[in-house]
């Protein structure tokens, strides 16, 4: 196996970590729709301490996509300007809410950072579905890999679907985290039928953008992309299963499983390109054409080895310092 | 205005924005440590509920501003891949790896610590909670490591070949060692010490002429910050003062500039003010220190220093036609004066503070006055800060890298002048708009928290 093959698989763990572990905080920030006030504190306090070090792994995925293939990180960046120029506000949002919705009781000014973290979990979420089917669905990309496409281009009709899925594939996610994290009786049960309904909504645009893909891209074209599409949504019914009989560590992991799927599965179909050109096939990004040279990949590798299990003993070790539910009286102003 | 001047002004507006809220986390992280380190090795029960208050207060405002960072910081890497494609691909090779770095072994931890730091009072031994915000120091400053050795390189490129029209690493270690980042990045430090520590006293001023209750305890604080801030203020003359005289080799253009020194002189004057003419060349006129510009150079009254002109003249040798002048010239001049001024202010009202504070303590009172109007001076590091980025960054234009690429040619080519109008607006909106309640939020804090011995 080569270096640019390595870092393929290295590119896929690190956004399979990202959309496991910021899916469940932007399920959470979009389950705080239409929920009063102190049922959004406590979904705020159960991602409280966790949400930070999780964004590091979009962080981390865009630093190493930079790194391993510059070509990809530059032609993905610049092709989707306007739309990572509004995720970014939607993760500034987001960030300075979390941090500032505690200093005053006042309502109003509480409203308001929730309604930052409601739209600033769902803006995200819908845009990185919409990059991500792009990325396969293929971009405007011309032979020295610059787009001469149009920003309305990326909104097509599959991409869209694509957005959509992603946005209730994690508030799904999400809300089955929030069923091993909140104590509150009654309000778990509220939450249990909600993840059941949004589990059915997932499984339905989950077919939907198969479909869709199905028709604009050639992801089913791998027979083992399908056996991971399908262990993927064999997951989502596994997680609904566990909402529906209560028990919210099987609801979430398995969509936890779904998430991983989904995104091997994704990346497979990807293989061996990056960036697919819709003008001319050859004109794809690929891990050879796009990539740095064998020492900085080499170097990079020997980085991530050392230091990738470094971090997930650290945030492990965080999830179990806080494994404790939230309850009511947990939510303070500090 | 095109796609290109656009994209720096908004680079140069967010990253100056960012770089507000950086050297608070650097330096007020430390100052955190250190202070719940007293806590936890402090004696009395009185004296424990007060100092668990004082960490708290201070990681408060610690907090609000590392949100900020955090949340500008990510603008920041997009924005090499949004608005600089095609530095991106000249660069990545070299540039990627320490941006990657810093994320794999800097904002991981400082991200992931930040939170048990932040949550974890009731479920930590105390020993474990104060490592935990030692350790969160040690992230930032160790992303600040990583993305000044980026830096560097763009402005004093070691380690590298050119292959298939961009640049390649040949030697990871010459990268990390280079010695421009050894300038860079001990400035940067110790100008986050004296942010933090200049951050402190204002406040523990402003609490001990406002808050009877508090006073005592932000009179100790206020004792700690003025030393603090002193390092700090020591340390950034020092680097600052080695680095200006690395320039001479290796950028004797940038330091040209901040001197407005147009022609080669030996020995050289240093000139306090100047009226700079950029298109002629020349300072229509100037007041003029003979031999000390040499002398701030090569620690002696002769010795050669390098003009603008004659360097343009060896650049044009090297690299063919051009304007290798950064354009900005009069501007580099009274920022590199704004910067020394502030510190020297700075350095000034540290000395006048330490002096209340240990050696007339009981004379006090008589001077909250003077305590109170303390916060007007709070801009001043801020301001050295943001000049202090102006020149170092503007000192390199036209370069995008120092003589491998230029500016012009890194800009995205797909992008539109109204698409960067449209971010550009929208950022800097954004920003104020976050400016005004994140400042207000803190002030409230301050405002309104008291340091007594009751539990809370």
């Amino acid at each position: 196996m080569d270096l640019n093959v390595i870092w393929f698989i290295l590119i896929t763990v690190l956004f399979t970590g990202f959309f496991v572990l910021e899916g469940f905080d932007y399920g959470v920030g979009m389950m705080m729709f239409g929920r009063p006030q102190n049922e959004r504190g406590q979904f705020v306090r159960a991602i409280g301490p966790v949400w930070d070090g999780n964004e590091v792994w979009m962080i981390t995925a865009g630093g190493a996509t930079f790194a391993a293939f510059p070509h990809m990180y530059a032609t993905m960046f610049s092709t989707f300007y306007i739309a990572l120029f509004l995720m970014l506000l939607a993760l500034i949002m987001r960030g300075v809410a979390f941090e500032l919705r505690g200093k005053f009781k006042a309502s109003d000014w509480v409203d308001f950072w929730d309604y930052s973290i409601m739209f600033g979990s769902f803006v995200p979420a819908l845009l990185w579905g919409v990059a991500v089917t792009n990325l396969l669905r293929g971009v405007a990309i011309d032979p020295q890999m610059h787009f001469v496409g149009k920003f309305l281009d990326l909104l097509s009709p599959c991409a869209l679907v694509g957005g959509i899925f992603f946005v209730l594939l994690f508030a799904f996610h999400g809300a089955n985290f929030l069923l091993i994290k909140i104590a509150d009786k009654g309000l778990l049960h509220e939450l249990q039928q909600k993840s059941l309904r949004l589990g059915l909504s997932t499984l339905l645009a989950y077919v939907m953008f198969a479909a869709a893909a199905a028709h604009d891209t050639d992801i089913l074209a791998k027979l083992s992309t399908v056996i991971f599409l399908g262990l993927s949504i064999a997951a989502v019914i596994a997680s609904c299963a566990g909402a529906h009989s209560g028990c919210g560590c099987k609801a979430f992991a398995s969509s936890t499983l779904a998430i991983v799927f989904l995104t091997v599965g994704f990346f497979n179909a990807l293989f061996p390109r990056l960036m697919v050109s819709s003008l001319m096939p050859q004109w794809s990004l690929d891990i050879y054409n796009a990539a740095s040279t064998p020492h900085t990949l080499l170097l990079m590798t020997g980085a991530a080895l050392v230091f990738v299990p470094i971090v997930l003993c650290y945030q492990f070790w965080t999830y179990k310092v806080f494994k404790a539910r939230v309850t009511p009286q947990d939510v303070s102003y500090h | 205005m095109d796609a290109l001047i656009l994209s720096r002004l908004q680079f140069a507006i967010t990253t100056i924005y960012h770089f507000l809220f950086v050297p608070v986390t650097l330096g007020l992280s430390i100052f955190v440590a250190l202070l719940e380190t007293w806590y936890v090795n402090s004696g009395s029960y009185e004296e424990r509920i007060k100092l668990k208050k004082l960490v708290k207060f201070f990681g408060t405002i610690f907090l609000i501003n590392f949100a900020m960072g955090v949340v500008t910081g990510i603008v920041q890497e997009f924005h090499f891949g949004m608005n600089w494609s095609e530095y991106a691909r000249f660069m990545g090779d070299i540039f990627g790896a320490p941006l990657a770095l810093e994320a794999l072994t800097a904002f991981f931890i400082e991200s992931t610590f930040i939170g048990l730091w932040i949550f974890g009072w009731d479920k930590l031994s105390e020993k474990v909670h104060c490592l935990c915000i030692w350790i969160v120091a040690f992230g930032s400053n160790l992303s600040a490591f990583w993305i000044l050795v980026a830096n560097s390189f763009m402005q004093h490129p070691v380690g590298y070949a050119i292959e298939n029209g961009r640049a390649v690493m040949t030697d990871f270690v010459e990268l990390v060692t280079n010695p421009y980042v050894v300038g860079e990045y001990s400035h940067a430090f110790f100008a986050g010490i004296t942010t933090g520590g200049f951050l402190v006293i204002v406040v523990s001023a402003w609490k001990i002429a406002t808050d009877d209750v508090s006073r005592e305890m932000f009179v100790r604080t206020l004792r700690r910050a003025t030393l603090y801030t002193l390092v700090g203020l020591l340390g950034v003359m020092g680097s600052g003062h080695m680095h200006a005289q690395y320039l001479a080799q290796a950028n004797p253009m940038k330091l040209a500039s901040f001197e407005a020194l147009w022609e080669t002189e030996n020995p050289a004057p240093f000139a306090v003010v100047a009226d700079i003419n950029q298109e002629a060349g020349r300072n229509d006129s100037e007041i003029l220190i003979p031999k000390m510009f040499s002398f701030m150079v090569h620690n002696s009254f002769d010795g050669e220093v390098k003009g603008i002109n004659d360097l343009q003249r060896e650049a044009v040798e090297k690299y063919g036609s051009g304007y290798y002048i950064p354009n900005d010239v009069r501007g580099m001049f009274w920022s590199f004066r704004a910067m020394i001024g502030s510190g020297g202010l700075m350095l000034l009202i540290v000395l006048a503070t330490g002096c209340l504070v240990f050696f007339q303590r009981t004379k006090i009172r008589e001077h909250l006055c003077c305590l109170k109007m303390m916060p007007l001076l709070l801009p001043l590091p801020f301001i050295a800060n943001s000049v202090g980025w102006y020149i170092a960054e503007a000192g390199r234009q036209p370069w995008i890298v120092v003589g491998l690429q230029k500016t012009a040619v890194a800009v995205s080519p797909n992008l539109s002048a109204n698409e960067v109008w449209l971010t550009l607006i929208g950022f800097t909106a954004i920003y104020l708009f976050l400016a005004v309640l994140a400042v207000f939020a803190a002030v409230m804090f301050i405002r309104r928290t008291k340091i007594t011995e009751e539990e809370a």
